[in-house]
């Protein structure tokens, strides 16, 4: 990763979010949820950085978190050149405008009570000194962009689909000209034959804008289909980072081999070839993560040492980076031809465990 | 509302977004209720206001041997024990009564959803400040507002004359001793409005606080803090008209629709009247007023609106 050729937009160095357990009368603190810790990573101007991971493994909190939406633990954020982990609201509202998100319910996303053009507008009423008329100008340039009729400028969200809404989601992102978008599970709400139509309005917007993603989503194929490079979550912590290609061709961490053995295929004559990892037992809390690998307790391929020390996020040539012990001294075990087209469902990690089908 | 635009929309709605206050006025004159509450509201407060200046008669002119009159049409509510004509005191006490209950009402509401925000909102103070409505709730409410107009009545008297100065001390007294039910209600509102994407979104964009409240968690609030408010005039109507009754209130002769009520229930078995007068025009009052912000609640919910 250091190595890249070009200057990362946003970098991330032990990134750790704990939310405080409390107790008794007092409410004393008696422990955390580790929900992210010590992540890092970068992510390279004009790429899109996919973020996997089963239901509550951190990415959502991963990505509020980036974009100090929370005050976190400990850990350093870098964004175009500017350290914000540890920097007050008020400095930090000066630099929004380069860093936006994109929500995942955008039911949720969008105040009932407040119009489309209420909505896209917010953020240039709240960081740009247009006029009245300038920013509705904005406001429709913005609704072009994204595809939403002009006309719908007056209407209220619960007036739209889901689809429509996410849009107006995006359109409110774009407003300021951001230079980094977290999407957090932007497809996640939506129809599987709106979230293509999403997800090609990110692409394009990114070609014509410039824009850097980062990609919460637990949709393996969508992730392949749009993240440049891909990095994979468990319990807090990334266990693997690589290029697309090579992750999804060549998984190394028994995590990602059981994620991407998932994947439905397509095409029935692979589909019978396809090897499920079936991971048995359910994810640990993260308020009580397992010693040594987090994965450890669910690891088909566990050794000893697994139990024991934490493997460290370490280079495997190149922009790879996996956390195992497994690596390199077993490497090279391919869990099947795994993802598929776009259209392809992927039903979540979390169902799959248990059970001895094969 | 559903179907697609077509042509000549398209020329319409290109042109600004319009003030948001005609929809809301529109969806208010389809509600039935309201409107009916609001002619009822008017013409109660056309009665107080405008009456005494078309009804010329003294409220307070005691005409002793023309006490105890039914109704005729020299004193269409009749007399009262002491020959004063109760047309022109109901009028009389409907400012008074209306003016408490309405000012009342709004300060109590102003504490309670000033409070309720901020102890929703900013969780550090929300601790201390949910502890303060529990003290005020755990207050028996009577006797403290008793010690209150023993303690200040004389010196605001001093201060503003002997009637603004009860005023003051009424409605303050009414304000400060009603607005906990309406924070707690609010602040459970606001604590759960905080959570959800689009106040996450608002901080993205990095709205602060102030404006936060304002532009997103205010207008999500305001059902419930209507509700209140439109049974905060009645209670504060009838704990004015209990003050008066135990001495504390108006003085005595000063007429409001709760002394009337009050006065009126020693002679309830000759002349019930004289209670039910005060008491149906306390109860349209509440009523409508109730019906008026149940249109309002819905004519400022963009989600019912145009339904």
């Amino acid at each position: 990763m250091a190595e890249a050729a070009r200057q990362p937009l946003v970098a991330v160095r032990g990134l750790k979010m704990y939310f405080p357990i409390t107790a008794g009368l007092l409410r004393r603190r008696v422990g955390d949820v580790k929900a992210v810790d010590d992540v890092s990573f970068d992510i390279r101007a004009g790429e899109t950085l996919g973020l996997v991971g089963e239901s509550g493994c951190g990415k959502s909190t991963c990505g509020r978190a980036i974009l100090r939406l929370y005050d976190i633990t400990a850990g350093s954020i870098r964004i175009d050149g500017d350290e914000i982990a540890r920097m007050g609201q008020t400095a930090l509202r000066r630099l929004r405008p380069k860093m936006q998100m994109v929500f995942q319910d955008p039911q949720a996303s969008l105040n009932p009570r407040m119009t489309v053009a209420g909505i896209i507008g917010e953020p240039l009423a709240e960081h740009t000194p247009m006029t009245q008329a300038e920013r509705l100008e904005r406001i429709y340039g913005l609704m072009d962009a994204v595809g939403l009729n002009r006309n719908f400028a007056n209407r209220y969200p619960h007036e739209f689909s889901g689809g429509q809404r996410q849009r107006i989601g995006i359109a409110r992102a774009l407003a300021l000209n951001p230079k980094f978008i977290v999407c957090d599970e932007p497809i996640a709400a939506l129809d599987v034959s709106i979230q293509a139509q999403v997800v090609n309005l990110l692409e394009e917007l990114q070609a014509r804008f410039g824009l850097t993603y980062l990609f919460i989503s637990h949709d393996l194929s969508m992730v392949r289909h749009i993240a440049t490079r891909v990095a994979v979550m468990y319990l807090g912590r990334i266990v693997e980072i690589a290029d697309r290609d090579a992750l999804y061709s060549a998984p190394l961490h028994p995590y990602t081999q059981a994620l991407l053995s998932a994947v439905p295929e397509p095409d029935p004559d692979y589909e019978g070839q396809r090897r499920r990892i079936i991971l048995t037992g359910d994810v640990p809390s993260p308020a009580r993560p397992p010693e040594g690998c987090r994965f450890s307790t669910r690891c088909p391929t566990v050794l000893d040492i697994c139990r024991r020390v934490a493997p460290e996020l370490s280079t495997r040539g190149g922009d790879r980076a996996v956390a195992c012990h497994l690596h390199p001294a077993t490497a090279q075990q391919t869990a099947g031809r795994t993802g598929g087209p776009m259209a392809a469902v992927w039903e979540p990690a979390g169902q799959i465990q248990q059970g001895e089908h094969r | 509302m559903t179907e697609l635009a077509p042509a000549p929309a398209v020329e319409a709605a290109l042109r600004p977004p319009r003030s948001q206050w005609r929809d809301v006025w529109d969806q208010f004159r389809s509600h039935r209720g309201a409107l009916f509450g609001l002619l009822v509201f008017g013409s109660i407060v056309m009665f107080s206001v405008v009456g005494p200046y078309l009804w010329t008669v003294d409220p307070k002119f005691i005409a002793i041997r023309s006490r105890d009159l039914g109704m005729s049409w020299a004193h269409p509510f009749g007399t009262d024990q002491l020959g004063r004509d109760i047309f022109a005191r109901m009028m009389a006490g409907g400012r008074v009564s209306l003016a408490v209950g309405l000012t009342a009402m709004a300060l109590s509401i102003l504490l309670g959803t000033l409070i309720g925000v901020t102890a929703g909102f900013f969780r550090r103070l929300d601790g201390l400040l949910m502890r303060l409505t529990d003290l005020f709730l755990a207050l028996p409410l009577l006797p403290l507002l008793l010690v209150m107009v023993m303690l200040f009545r004389e010196s605001l008297a001093r201060q503003f004359g002997p009637e603004t100065g009860i005023f003051l001390l009424i409605v303050v007294a009414i304000g400060v001793t009603s607005w906990m039910q309406t924070a707690r209600i609010v602040r459970g509102e606001v604590l759960a409005l905080k959570e959800r994407e689009f106040v996450l979104a608002a901080r993205s964009i990095g709205t602060p606080p102030r404006r936060m409240i304002l532009r997103h968690i205010l207008p999500n609030v305001l059902s419930p803090i209507m509700v209140s408010a439109t049974l905060g005039i009645a209670t504060a109507i009838i704990t004015e008209s209990a003050l008066s009754f135990l001495g504390l209130g108006f003085p005595p002769d000063f007429p409001t629709w709760g002394r009337l009520l009050f006065d009126g229930v020693d002679y309830l078995q000759q002349f019930p009247e004289r209670v039910i007068w005060p008491g149906v025009y306390i109860s349209l009052t509440v009523l409508s007023v109730n019906f008026i912000g149940d249109g309002l609640r819905d004519a400022l919910d963009p989600r019912i609106r145009g339904r």
